[in-house]
């Protein structure tokens, strides 16, 4: 490659601004804050796309299949023995894509957040952290190998808490921060296990040189790799929350809106899919494996799908909505689409940021209220935010020519081509899309139309420097499907491995067609549902809760999920950790230890202090025995007496 | 003739000395003791050191054991009383006694070399001078140094004993003048 | 046995009672409990060297070992003197010489 393209720049610029904004951010005049802040992700942004032009326009103009740029710090950082990993960050058309979306769509969220942060007075502080995310998200992005992906994997968990927390005076954001935390804890130590295994099987963790190896002996199956592949799986389903460690996501909408959009909407949560994606030569020799990352997907979307049916929080809402989009990344992954799921992300990139942010906006405007039931009649007095919203209810609803449409049905047909379990899953994916359809509908005519429920709430239209993001993700919302799947495909397929071509394949194009008309079709019967609940006869879905009352209410109570992790995994580790750790091996063992040293001290010393009693006698024998000692030690010839009794002495003399 | 006098007066030594173990009262052991250090004179004459003799019965038993005689009337020591005591010196000083007496004896048994005495041996010195021209010659040219020494030493030593032995706060003595001379 | 018809004693029948009146003493500093017997017991134990010095100077015909002889005599008359006046202190405050009940190191 002619020239650097300066990728460290990427990680380093909002680490930077990370830097600035948390030590002296108090101390600086909100502006110059400002400034800084949005200055770090712009800068990176700019980079990005330097980057992108000179190594994918310039060089190779017609996105054909150059080689990925690799650049390495030049200290490296761990040499153990035959283990060697450096700091390198690789710049390949995967990367690229995702750093587009994380530093394009994280720049829009920054404007916006400036405008939804105004009046809060930790204001440096969570420009800082979002800074800082933004360095950990680059790093994952960037990583040419799984223990820097690690870092950023970390990193952004740690980006996630402070800023889920960020509230912390509230003891429910404090404890959302915590159960974020520890969540991805528990994925993580799967991660850890995968790379465990990466290293003792590859000797490497660099993905190149492991999909090389695994390339090299196409043979290579099951066994280690499915263990491997599904330790990656559970660090992939703690971080973009899939079944059965999702439960940290709806709980983590106690932060910011803007932080849920940008981190647990465009983000941070698509790292998973990006690590399997990243890995997916693995996953590949491993149909099981896959098999479950199909299932998991689907399921996780269907069952999020359910919940969000009967939620009353806005956020909510799109909390489950979010777990259940990216259940359909991990059925694309599941079905070797990886193309379709990377697709899927960029487009959920952009309407489910701006979904959330159209949300905040609203809260915004409604003074801090989320219950969609006192919302109502916000399309005359916040019409830009309307519009906005429309568009994204449009795109996530899959409704030709919106953005979700085109990523939506590639991930359908992928699944549908994929023997019987990817037809089973086919239809699990169609279900979900209807329900997608319905409950985004039933947000719009509940949050929108109608009229106001609630007559002591005075909405007003949020800032420009809010609506300004909106507006923008609204058109990427409409077209950023356009490019096609097919040619998102080839851009991709020298990472990602190369993707269907209908023309090919069975069914031909037709098939293609039909399946897209029918995703529109349920699409339509979705937003028909509602329309009928929420428009025209109001009353219709307080007696479907009526008539299934015990169903109504595992639903809004979440299939009581959290209650039984609370039962089966808190109270016993509790339990665990007071009992056993507590008192057994801190106070019993610990403290007794520490006791016994005292009590071998003070013991000894009673024996001893009763030898020193004054009494001269006592002490005069002592020394009648010391002096007959000393002159035995000086008569006597040891090493003759004791080899007598076997013992050699190997002293010279005496 | 040499045999004869050793044997007598070994024994009194040991005599005296098992005394001095067995008498309660403090002022036989006392007595004892005097007879203990008369035999080692005889004993001294015998090896041919009759200034230590003469020394010994001078010092030893005219004037220390005299002190010690002094000093147990004057305390009005009485006999000894059973007291609580510790009993380690059965448990421990028994034996350690025991091992010096045995290793002791066993080296000087062991020992080869060690000649004998005879009646009339003097130090047998290389001039033919008398013991006491030899001690005193070695006494006061090589060894004056040392020699003067002690007679310092003897002197704190009754500055000491002055000291330690008085009345706490004034001396009984004027004091009991004084009241003679008020009277 | 010969050289006893001649009259000649052994000297290490002379180190002999030296060790045996040494260990006396050392039985009576154990034993005894008057303090001034103890002292005295002390006395008997430099006694008991004084005889073994004598009789190495008998043996190798030197005189300095009859010259320690005497300087330990002095030193013991020093002892002795200091040594009884401290009994008398002793004494003085606590108003009995039995071994056992001077324990306590304030006066």
């Amino acid at each position: 490659m002619n020239g650097s393209l300066h990728l460290w720049l990427i990680p380093l610029l909002p680490f930077a601004g990370f830097l600035i904004n948390g030590l002296l951010g108090r101390h600086l005049p909100k502006p110059l804050v400002t400034t800084v802040a949005l200055l770090a992700p712009l800068a990176a942004f700019g980079v990005v796309l330097n980057a992108g032009f000179l190594n994918y326009v310039h060089v190779n103009p017609g996105f054909g299949d150059p080689s990925p740029y690799i650049e390495t710090c030049p200290f490296g950082w761990l040499n153990v023995g035959a283990l060697h990993i450096d700091f390198s960050f690789v710049l390949d058309q995967l990367s690229m894509v995702m750093l587009l979306v994380v530093t394009g769509v994280g720049f829009l969220i920054h404007i916006y957040s400036v405008g939804y942060m105004k009046e809060d007075e930790g204001y440096a502080r969570y420009f800082s952290y979002l800074n800082l995310f933004l360095f950990f998200m680059t790093t994952l992005v960037l990583a040419d190998n799984a223990l820097l992906m690690f870092v950023g994997w970390e990193g952004v968990g740690l980006a996630s808490y402070l800023l889920v927390g960020f509230w912390f005076q509230k003891k429910s954001a404090a404890d959302a921060g915590k159960k974020a935390f520890v969540v991805n804890r528990i994925g993580d130590f799967g991660f850890l296990i995968g790379m465990f295994l990466l290293l003792a099987n590859f000797g490497t963790l660099t993905f190149t040189d492991i999909a090389a190896k695994l390339t090299q002996n196409p043979g290579w199956t099951g066994g280690v790799l499915t263990v491997t592949a599904l330790c990656l799986l559970l660090g992939a389903t703690g971080k973009s929350a899939q079944l059965p460690l999702y439960i940290w996501l709806p709980d983590a909408m106690e932060g910011p809106t803007p932080v849920s959009a940008l981190i647990h909407a465009a983000t941070m949560v698509t790292a998973g899919v990006y690590m399997i994606a990243r890995t997916h030569v693995l996953f590949d020799h491993s149909p099981f494996a896959l098999s479950v990352v199909a299932i998991v997907g689907a399921a996780t979307a269907f069952f999020a799908a359910t919940i969000a049916l009967v939620q009353n929080d806005i956020k909510r809402v799109l909390a489950y909505s979010t777990i259940s989009q990216l259940g359909y990344m991990f059925l694309g992954c599941g079905v070797a689409a990886y193309s379709a799921a990377i697709f899927h992300l960029m487009t959920h990139a952009f309407f489910k940021a701006l979904l959330f942010l159209a949300a905040g906006s609203v809260i915004h405007g409604l003074g801090g209220e989320q219950d969609m039931r006192k919302m109502g009649g916000l399309r005359k007095k916040m019409p830009v935010t309307f519009w906005s919203m429309t568009a994204a209810v449009l795109a996530i609803s899959g409704f030709f020519p919106f953005a979700g449409f085109f990523s939506k049905d590639a991930i359908l047909y992928s699944a549908f081509q994929q023997g019987s379990l990817g037809k089973a899953l086919y239809f699990v994916g169609l279900v979900t899309a209807a329900l997608t359809a319905f409950y985004m509908f039933r947000l719009w005519y509940l949050t929108f139309m109608g009229e106001n429920r609630d007559p002591h709430f005075h909405p007003h239209e949020s800032p420009w420097s809010m609506l300004g993001p909106l507006v923008i993700l609204a058109a990427l919302s409409i077209c950023g499907g356009w490019i096609g799947i097919d040619r998102f495909g080839s851009f991709l397929s020298s990472v990602t491995g190369s993707t269907i071509d209908p023309a090919t394949a069975p069914g031909g194009k037709s098939l293609d067609f039909a399946l897209s008309g029918v995703a529109v079709l349920v699409a339509f019967i979705g937003w028909f549902v509602a329309h009928l609940f929420y428009k025209q006869k109001p009353k219709q879905p307080a007696e479907l809760a009526a008539a299934l009352p015990s169903g109504y209410k595992v639903l809004t109570n979440k299939y009581y999920v959290d209650e039984f992790y609370g039962a089966t995994v808190v109270k016993p580790l509790l339990a665990f950790s007071t009992y056993v750790l507590g008192w057994v091996v801190d106070r019993a063992i610990l403290g007794g230890a520490a006791w016994l040293l005292g009590a071998i001290a003070t013991f000894s010393g009673a024996i001893l202090q009763r030898w020193q009693s004054g009494n001269i006698r006592s002490y005069a024998a002592w020394l009648a025995a010391g002096a007959a000692a000393v002159l035995l030690f000086l008569v006597v010839q040891w090493p003759a007496v004791l080899a007598n009794f076997g013992i050699h002495l190997g002293m010279m003399g005496h | 003739m040499h045999l004869i006098l050793f044997v007598v007066f070994a024994g009194f030594c040991l005599a005296g000395a098992i005394n001095l173990l067995l008498q309660s009262h403090p002022i036989n052991s006392a007595l004892s003791l005097i007879v203990v250090m008369t035999s080692l004179a005889v004993l001294y004459l015998l090896l041919g050191a009759e200034f230590l003799a003469a020394a010994q019965v001078i010092v030893y038993a005219g004037a220390i054991m005299v002190l010690f005689t002094f000093v147990v009337m004057l305390l009005n020591a009485g006999r000894e009383e059973r007291t609580l005591g510790s009993r380690s010196w059965r448990v421990v000083g028994f034996p350690a006694v025991v091992a010096i007496l045995a290793t002791i004896s066993t080296v000087i048994l062991k020992a080869q070399g060690l000649g004998g005495a005879r009646l009339g041996d003097g130090l047998l010195a290389k001039n033919g001078a008398s013991n006491i021209e030899t001690l005193s010659t070695v006494l006061f040219t090589e060894l004056l140094l040392p020699f003067e020494v002690t007679s310092v030493l003897i002197l704190i030593a009754i500055l000491g004993a002055v000291a330690l032995a008085r009345h706490g706060d004034g001396e009984p003595a004027s004091g009991s003048a004084e009241r003679a001379a008020g009277k | 046995m010969n050289s006893l018809l001649t009259n000649e004693v052994p000297l290490s029948w002379y180190l002999l009672l030296s060790a045996i009146l040494f260990s006396l003493g050392v039985l009576g500093f154990l034993v005894k409990r008057n303090l001034i017997t103890v002292f005295m017991s002390i006395e008997l134990m430099l006694n008991a060297v004084n005889l073994s010095f004598v009789t190495f100077a008998h043996q190798w015909h030197a005189v300095k070992g009859q010259i320690f002889v005497f300087f330990v005599m002095m030193v013991a008359a020093a002892e002795a003197a200091v040594g009884l006046a401290i009994i008398i202190a002793v004494f003085r405050t606590r108003a009995t010489l039995a071994v056992d009940r001077i324990d306590l190191m304030k006066l």
